[in-house]
């Protein structure tokens, strides 16, 4: 209780302090956290061996890996959700024992989770400040006007102005409540701030804030543990980074002194030549074309089409619209003007069964929300779209289930191989292949893939790149609809932009360089590069 | 949570145990945990008690007696574990079953027996229909929507008859009376039906699609499954289970009464629940359900045997349930 307690009210001493002390030794600081051979099993598996990790105050520390490797695991125990089997944790040079979520608040440790915690039918200020609303003189009601003042303030602090902090979460865009999120945490003036890929659902520029406001808390001698896929941002944002891998650390290095190549090197143990496939396009007839498409309150006369074997990117923020085109297409959505054309003929799908039937299919941008069904086995997600490949009159013909979905298994090299085994038991880079199985099985004409990387490893990410390439060249048109910029330059033979609801702007492979995507999807060029 | 694999690996049983949850459980809407069997061992522990308690448990008398007694209530958790399974509850079961009741009595002496029992099944099944169309077309909340139509089916049950009915068919009580070999009629019908839903729901794209929706029904619509067709279906079934048991149990009891039913949802949810039915969708079959009604039915007859009053049979059906709700509740 002793030694909890000198923590505690070291940690909540005074800011000048803290700065003052921070401020004079900024570079030769000893670590201000220190875990020293952590480990942690669960039934069988290991998932830490024997992890040492060190991070300074005033740091951007970067912890990469593939999925699995233990990045989470090592995330859990330092803010509390489970204990190591074995190791020790050291806080500013007192070990310390975080036994609970409390008590690494209390600690001063706040984490931006990939899962949102946030109280959908609760509004903003609410969520924000949650356990400490403001309340009237007799603190028997709650101040509501200074409740919004006090949000308001923490959301432009952070650099998020266009947030109303009297709507309810449930209706703002998922990037908003990122950042909501994110108020959260730092309302509370943490010490260590973990953010567990708080870019998954950030648009570039909303990024680019995200990224002022940790250089404003690196400023203020917090710690921030930065987990993210994207390297690009760790090579941003961060001072070093530490790669694990199978539940090992491999290294931690300055970012200084490592590139790239490097880093992909460390975190799956090979070189990854080119993550992205060669392509040489062939395209043939049109399978899709929008004519002047519409839909009141969120896109305006959109028109492009898709040819067979042609993958299109289309490219934009959060927001500009390109999400719910997509949905029109597949049926998910209802247009309010224009006209959808699939080889040619006028189509007018009311829901993703028409789109199903018409050839066309599509993989949905949250896996978890809206593209698997968790406690079911692997064979029971890949034949929720294609029950009428596998059943005669109504019945199960199990044998042909069973070989259809065994060959899409192995086909995208499912592990583990197991039909039987429970969607939920699996990584998300395998996850996200169960869901790409179900959309194979349907054979479209036309596949529309809404981040289809979203959250997955670089070893599976090159994977899912081969598998798409392999798909348009037997002739499948692709929509592929992303917010990473190398995905969409890497992997489109004609990449579309679009803004507020907009198209702005076609590159064909050649024009279409990271600059001119996101000056047109800023706003600052518009241009019609291609045919 | 989901991300990590070793956090939900799968627990227990040897290779035997894993085969027979494969044969049996081929869905995998379990989560291999023991407490998704924990339906077993309770059943096992009700024959046990059962056995050493008294002499007269294990006579061919109590054993045909109990399997009447739990026909009833079995045919209705069946409706029940469906709509379940979608995520739904109803709580017409009651009132429909009083309907079924009504019908099939009342019509016997105009149209004869079959017909009635027809009539009867029709009914339930419109009643079914209309809860399903409230919840999958217009949305509404499950509970509400089955809660309003418990008090109207009820309503009409009474204008159609306020006093118990008898039917004059001379043959009205057969169905209810006959037995085949050891087995009365009625329970080859009702372990008929639980056949037909276990194939339904393991081995056809409909019954798969209605476990699924139990878990995310914005991911099976996107998969291009009619969501509002299954969720109608689930209650039309559950409809129609009920009105069929409502027949059986007049024919048992050779009278109607409009007050018939009253409560029978409490047995059934409780059924499903002990059988390893996760409310709001996410677990549950056929088999367990089986074995949750088979269980609720030797602790009522236990009790019966014993001469405890039936107050005392509320309270610890209503333990039980909590017990078996607590043993099944989610991990966060």
């Amino acid at each position: 209780m002793g030694v909890m307690h000198a923590i505690f009210s070291q940690l909540q001493g005074g800011e000048g302090g803290f700065e003052v002390y921070f401020l004079s030794n900024r570079m030769e600081t000893k670590e201000f956290l220190m875990m020293q051979g952590i480990s942690k099993s669960y039934g069988g598996t290991q998932a830490l061996r024997d992890v040492d990790f060190s991070a300074k105050s005033g740091e951007v520390h970067a912890i990469v890996g593939e999925n699995g490797a233990g990045k989470s695991t090592l995330v859990k125990i330092l803010s509390g959700a489970i204990q190591p089997d074995t190791g020790q944790i050291l806080i500013n040079g007192t070990q310390t024992e975080i036994d609970s979520p409390q008590f690494a608040h209390r600690l001063g440790i706040r984490a931006v989770h990939q899962h949102f915690s946030l109280v959908p039918h609760l509004t903003v200020t609410e969520n924000i400040l949650l356990g400490d609303m403001p309340t009237g003189k007799l603190r028997w009601w709650i101040n509501w006007p200074e409740a919004h003042c006090r949000a308001q303030e923490i959301i432009e602090q952070i650099g998020f102005r266009d947030i109303d902090v009297r709507k309810p979460v449930s209706r703002l865009s998922v990037s908003q409540q990122q950042m909501v999120e994110i108020a959260k945490a730092v309302e509370v003036k943490p010490r260590i701030l973990i953010m567990d890929e708080p870019s998954a659902v950030l648009s570039q520029e909303e990024l680019k804030r995200l990224f002022a406001l940790i250089k404003q808390l690196k400023e203020k001698s917090i710690l921030i543990l930065y987990i993210s896929h994207r390297l690009n941002e760790v090579f941003e944002i961060t001072d070093r980074v530490t790669v694990l891998k199978d539940g090992a650390l491999v290294g931690t290095v300055r970012i200084q002194e490592t590139d790239r190549g490097d880093l992909i090197k460390m975190m799956v143990g090979r070189t990854l030549d080119e993550v992205f496939p060669d392509r040489h396009a062939g395209s043939g007839a049109e399978i899709l074309t929008l004519n002047g498409l519409g839909m009141e309150g969120s896109f305006e006369n959109i028109s492009f089409s898709v040819a067979q074997g042609e993958i299109v990117g289309l490219y934009g923020l959060i927001g500009s619209g390109r999400t719910e085109v997509a949905r029109c297409i597949f049926g998910a959505g209802q247009p309010t003007s224009g006209e959808i054309r699939l080889n040619g003929r006028v189509v007018r799908p009311k829901s993703p069964r028409d789109a199903l039937k018409a050839g066309i299919a599509m993989l949905t941008e949250d896996r978890i929300r809206d593209g698997l069904v968790l406690f079911l086995s692997i064979r029971d997600n890949v034949s929720l779209a294609n029950f009428q490949l596998m059943s005669r009159l109504g019945i199960l013909n199990r044998r042909r289930q069973n070989s259809l979905v065994r060959s899409k298994v192995q086909e995208l090299r499912i592990r583990p191989p197991e039909m039987d085994r429970l969607v939920r038991t699996l990584s998300g880079g395998n996850q996200q292949k169960v869901v790409l199985a179900k959309w194979l099985l349907a054979r479209a004409k036309l596949l529309i893939l809404d981040e289809p990387t979203r959250g997955v490893d670089v070893a599976t990410k090159q994977e899912i790149y081969n598998i798409i390439k392999g798909l348009a060249d037997s002739g499948m048109g692709i929509l592929l609809i992303s917010s990473e910029m190398p995905e969409i330059l890497g992997m489109s033979d004609r990449a579309l932009v679009m803004r507020e609801g907009r198209l702005v702007g076609e590159f064909l492979r050649q024009q279409a360089t990271e600059q001119n995507l996101l000056a047109c999807a800023a706003g600052v060029i518009e241009k019609s590069g291609g045919g | 949570m989901s991300a990590d694999i070793s956090t939900t690996k799968e627990k227990g049983g040897g290779a035997y145990f894993s085969y027979l949850r494969k044969r049996w459980f081929p869905g995998g809407a379990v989560h291999g945990r023991w407490v998704d069997y924990a339906f077993i061992g309770a059943f096992v522990v009700a024959i046990g008690i059962g056995t050493l308690a008294t002499e007269i448990f294990f006579t061919e008398a109590n054993i045909r007696n109990l399997s009447r007694q739990i026909v009833s209530n079995g045919l209705i958790s069946l409706g029940m574990l469906i709509v379940i399974l979608t995520g739904g509850i109803d709580l017409s079961v009651g009132s429909i079953v009083a309907l079924g009741g009504v019908l099939s009595a009342g019509m016997s002496d105009k149209v004869g027996i079959g017909p009635a029992i027809l009539i009867a099944l029709f009914f339930g099944a419109v009643v079914g229909w209309v809860n399903g169309v409230f919840v999958a077309r217009f949305k509404l909340q499950p509970f509400i929507v089955t809660l309003a139509t418990m008090g109207i089916v009820r309503g009409f049950v009474f204008v159609y008859t306020e006093t118990p009915l008898v039917s004059k068919h001379p043959d009205f009580r057969i169905l209810g009376a006959s037995s085949v070999g050891p087995l009365p009629v009625t329970m080859i019908i009702m372990l008929i039906c639980f056949a037909l839903i276990w194939f339904f729901l393991n081995r056809t794209p409909t019954g798969r699609a209605t476990v699924a929706i139990g878990g995310n029904k914005e991911a099976v619509w996107l998969a291009g499954i009619n969501v509002q067709r299954t969720i109608i279906l689930a209650y039309v079934l559950s409809g129609l289970f009920s009105a069929l048991a409502g027949a059986i149990l007049v024919s048992r009891l050779g009278i109607a009464q409009p007050s018939l039913g009253i409560a029978y949802e409490l047995d059934a949810i409780a059924a499903c629940v002990i059988g390893g039915a996760i409310l709001g969708g996410g677990g549950g079959g056929a088999i367990g359900t089986f074995c949750g009604v088979l269980t609720l039915g030797m602790i009522n007859n236990l009790l019966n045997l014993h001469g405890v009053q039936s107050y005392y049979q509320e309270i610890i059906k209503g333990a039980v349930i909590l017990l078996a709700v607590l043993a099944r509740r989610k991990e966060r």
